[in-house]
């Protein structure tokens, strides 16, 4: 009986006017119903949406819910498999024979060894910011160019080209531009890609990729895992800054307890993952019939997994539509759960704490430079949701 | 002795780091494969509220608690 159920038809929807940092109305309502809701996929396929702490985590840990892109069933055409590396959309074994040669270069004692040189690189923005006088693009002098530089140091793409590198990445990632570039800034980006996996097989440097080309992963293999890392690398740990910074600046409160109190940084970094879950949806495919809440979920059926609510839950956080750096936030979702929990969390934890705490102690006075309104969102069709540009203001001397 | 308070299955790890985030005292991860390591199955007091937040928070089951009906140490 799966009659009487909630339903939902459409999918991206607008957040409410005023209130950027929020999950659309239709999700935060949809969540108010049942953990579970009827929906519709864009390309008119039947679906759930599940907008439920509890329930999102668990189908997350059960395997019998695949990732597999080509099982993905939500147009009315065949989806093709996962290009060879891109391993987010792959179940067992396939999803673990690219995973674990990374996981030991991404570990928590790892990444935390390049603190001393990711506070190098954000002092470096930061002077630049002073340099130059307010007011600036918080996006292009800060969120972006710090993750940027350190994955690109990880994995060993040249200096020179990571200009031309972050534009094809931003095309493709920002959700604004037509299906012809995108398909030109994904062919250019794999492109350049394959380029650099050759180089490195060709004359090894002292980074991550080169460190890969002595396995036994294809030219192919090495260039998609090459475009996951570079691409979830520091798309989503820029806008969890841009947009992190915002919520910071409208909340003036909770900034004012960070900055005065640095053994906040590590806690707010959760709390700011939390309320601002900027990977917001994730999809997964029933691989038999699944009995959930109350619902078959039938085999071959596609489910829509919504992190930002199930992040607000309000049976698993207390008064969840506010930001509370102080709260205990740890189990949140906003790094997924199960076998495909991002891998370089431990690395954007990292640039968080270290890139927050230093903004707020450079820039006491650091403020919008704009209504709050004016700030350009980017669509919800974005994969990662945050802010186009943020322009900021401070008091210089 | 009963069995001890905590093992790990290293085959179900992926290497997410929680455990050694949450509680460093109890868990490492190995340097090459990134994998679990438990450092100690018998944690003090003072840690057993961290290492099964840890075992709360491992995102693939990886950790297993085994916790005594009554709580003697």
């Amino acid at each position: 009986m799966n009659d009487s159920f909630h339903t939902v038809t459409t999918l991206p929807t607008e957040r409410p006017a005023g209130c950027p940092f929020d999950p659309p109305a239709v999700l935060t309502d949809a969540r108010k119903h049942g953990p579970i809701s009827r929906y519709t996929h864009p390309g008119g396929k039947p679906g759930w949406l599940i907008t439920g702490y509890d329930m999102v985590r668990s189908v997350l840990a059960d395997p019998r819910f695949s990732s597999r892109k080509d099982l993905m069933n939500v147009v009315d055409f065949q989806l093709p498999p996962a290009p060879p590396g891109e391993f987010l959309l792959m179940d067992e074994p396939e999803h673990s024979r690219y995973r674990k040669p990374l996981v030991g270069k991404f570990t928590v004692r790892r990444m935390r060894m390049l603190t001393e040189r990711i506070e190098q690189i954000t002092a470096d923005c930061l002077d630049a910011m002073e340099e130059t006088g307010p007011p600036t693009d918080l996006v292009t002098a800060f969120a972006k160019p710090i993750p940027t530089i350190v994955i690109c140091e990880i994995l060993g793409v040249p200096y020179e080209d990571r200009a031309s590198f972050q534009e094809q990445i931003d095309a493709f990632m920002g959700g604004e531009v037509s299906d012809e570039e995108l398909i030109a800034a994904y062919t250019a980006t794999q492109e350049y890609l394959a380029q650099l996996v050759a180089a490195k097989r060709a004359h090894p440097t002292d980074d991550v990729l080169s460190e890969l080309t002595d396995s036994d992963l294809t030219d192919e293999e090495l260039r998609g895992i090459s475009l996951i890392l570079l691409a979830a690398g520091f798309d989503t740990t820029a806008n969890m800054l841009s947009l992190g910074t915002f919520a910071l600046l409208q909340n003036p409160e909770q900034l004012a307890a960070l900055r005065a109190d640095p053994a906040l940084t590590d806690g707010a970094v959760e709390e700011l993952l939390r309320y601002l879950s900027v990977a917001k949806t994730f999809h997964r495919t029933a691989l038999e019939d699944i009995e959930l809440g109350g619902v078959t979920i039938t085999a071959g059926t596609t489910v829509v997994l919504s992190y930002n609510t199930a992040n607000r839950d309000p049976e698993r956080f207390t008064d969840p539509h506010a930001l509370d750096l102080g709260r205990q936030a740890g189990g949140h979702l906003a790094f997924s759960h199960g076998i495909h929990q991002c891998l370089g969390q431990q690395l954007a934890r990292v640039e968080m704490r270290v890139a927050f705490r230093a903004l707020v102690d450079r820039f006491p006075t650091l403020r919008l430079a704009v209504p709050a309104a004016e700030v350009g969102l980017r669509p919800e069709t974005a994969d990662i949701f945050g802010v186009k540009s943020l322009p900021v203001t401070w008091d210089t001397k | 002795m009963s069995a001890p308070l905590l093992s790990v299955d290293r085959e179900r790890c992926i290497g997410a780091g929680m455990c050694a985030m949450t509680a460093p005292d109890v868990f490492d991860q190995d340097p090459d494969e990134g994998l679990v390591l438990l450092l100690d199955a018998e944690p003090p007091v003072a840690h057993r509220a961290a290492a099964r937040m840890a075992a709360g928070v491992c995102p693939s089951g990886a950790i297993i608690l085994h916790e005594p009906e009554s709580g003697g140490a």
